[in-house]
């Protein structure tokens, strides 16, 4: 990166991290409601309309629905948009969700992750995001706070790619994330305006040309309107691939699709999302230097599955544990668990999977916690049809 | 059609229900007693589909093709000139 390009070096927290990206994107409409733990990303965009520091229109609405329907409205008529949630916002937007997917609007969401009710809890799982797991949008997860900024900014591109046009979501675990202050190496604006560019679709909502969006399908074409959806799915990872080879000529950062660590040389491999990534590769790398032979393998692009990565770098693991923050009530495995599965035996591969939930509505998960997990022996849970479920109190 | 042809997401272009004939929807249809219709467009107003028409010179008429019979044009009428009759 350029003396120019890096405009500074900040403390931000996951949410204000969040803000600022939307705010250098060039994004036309905001529309969100405040909820914990994304408060602060609402909180921040509104301090920036009212100092002048962001030219887009800021729509406070009166729930999540109508967040998301509001950004539909203006995405429609081709400008840039953005929304955050979390949690009950994302469960009340989830029939919106569909409508934004179906109707190809390239919105850009954050979900600061938590539990969902009922008990209330505010703290982090990812069930909110699991729940809307087949809901045709893009899902990234990130698991440091400049991580989620450099996200926020790749995904408008990687939405409006005409041969994507799906929307997408940045995601990161609640308080852990979202309130914790790192720092962040920000691009400046000039930089990201050139980078992100203008959103062309094919197709723009206009009183002159009156168009319906998402019209009635009967059981004759339905089909092919999803088949569409799941070919720009498959653009999808090409695309992101592309658009991170971008982001890194001018940061000089790039993540992936997935992140393995040791994996080529591992007898064990963890596969896991969001933050607790970081947490493994520590103690990934403390057993390493003991002698022992671990891996770990995190899942950035969780939809579209980046299958043939996960492949690949898992051909070499005797056994592999896969790591669900959330619980799928009464499936065989949690959600990353069955895609591991299927992704193995899908590749001819047959080695053991040990399914594990951890972490649930923001249980912790230390460096020793990971010890112990990349430890399993396998026999703790029959592979197909049961989990371990680490951590709960017996 | 192949999804490969579709126009994606489904976008089509406005007015797409004249081409839509709801005819045979109805269980009963409405009469409009000419004697007793004033021309106050209430019915117009009211219709949630293009079925009542405005015609310059004479009174409203019944678009038979987009009306689902839903006799809100009956409930509607203040000197009750539309009768819901049932279709034969």
């Amino acid at each position: 990166m350029t003396q120019l390009e890096m405009a500074r070096v900040v403390a931000l927290q996951g949410d204000e991290a969040v803000a600022e990206a939307v705010r250098q994107c060039d994004v036309d409409v905001v529309a969100a409601y405040p909820i914990t733990p994304q408060t602060i990303i609402v909180e921040k965009l509104a301090e920036f309309v009212a100092a002048g520091r962001f030219g887009g229109e800021f729509i406070p609405v009166e729930s999540e629905h109508s967040a998301l329907s509001a950004c539909l409205g203006a995405s429609a008529t081709g400008a840039r948009v953005f929304t955050a949630t979390s949690s009950q916002g994302l469960a009340y937007m989830h029939e919106m969700l569909y409508n934004a997917s179906g109707m190809r609007m390239p919105v850009v969401m954050a979900v600061a992750n938590r539990a969902l009710s009922a008990p209330l809890v505010l703290n982090a799982d990812h069930g909110d995001m699991m729940g809307s797991r087949d809901s045709g949008w893009i899902q990234v997860y990130a698991e440091n706070v400049e991580e989620i900024y450099d996200r926020t900014i790749q995904l408008f591109r990687l939405s409006e790619d005409p041969r994507v046009m799906l929307p997408s979501a940045i995601n990161f675990e609640g308080f852990i994330l979202s309130h914790d202050k790192e720092r962040v190496r920000l691009i400046n604006d000039e930089t990201v305006r050139r980078f992100v560019g203008r959103p062309a679709p094919k197709h723009r909502l206009d009183p002159k040309e009156p168009l319906t969006f998402g019209a009635i399908a009967n059981p004759d074409n339905y089909y092919e309107f999803r088949m569409q959806q799941a070919e720009a799915m498959r653009h999808a990872l090409t695309v992101f691939d592309e658009t991170e080879s971008e982001f890194e000529a001018l940061s000089g950062r790039r993540y992936g699709a997935v992140d393995a660590y040791n994996t080529d040389d591992a007898d064990k491999v963890a596969v896991v999302n969001g933050c607790a990534a970081g947490t493994m590769r520590a103690a990934a790398r403390g057993m390493n230097s003991g002698g022992e032979r671990v891996g770990v393998l995190a899942i950035k692009l969780y939809r579209p599955f980046p299958t043939g990565e996960v492949a690949s770098h898992l051909r070499r693991a005797k056994s592999v544990v896969t790591m669900d923050r959330s619980m799928s009530l009464g499936a065989p495995s949690g959600p990353i668990a069955e895609d591991v599965k299927s992704t193995l035996r899908g590749a001819g591969m047959n080695q053991p999977v040990t399914s594990l939930v951890y972490g649930i509505g923001g249980r912790d998960l230390s460096v020793e916690d990971g010890r112990k997990i990349l430890s399993l022996n396998g026999k703790e849970a029959s592979p197909d049809d049961t989990s371990v479920m680490y951590g709960v109190k017996e | 059609m192949s999804w490969r042809e579709l126009e994606e997401a489904a976008v089509v272009r406005g007015g797409t229900s004249s081409a839509y004939l709801v005819s045979g929807w109805r269980v009963r249809r409405p009469v409009i007693d000419e004697a007793k219709c004033t021309n106050c467009l209430i019915c117009w107003i009211f219709c949630p589909e293009p079925a009542i028409v405005r015609r310059e010179g004479v009174k409203v008429a019944i678009d038979y093709d987009h009306c689902k019979g839903c006799g809100i044009c009956e409930s509607e009428c203040p000197p009750k000139a539309i009768n819901m009759v049932m279709e034969p």
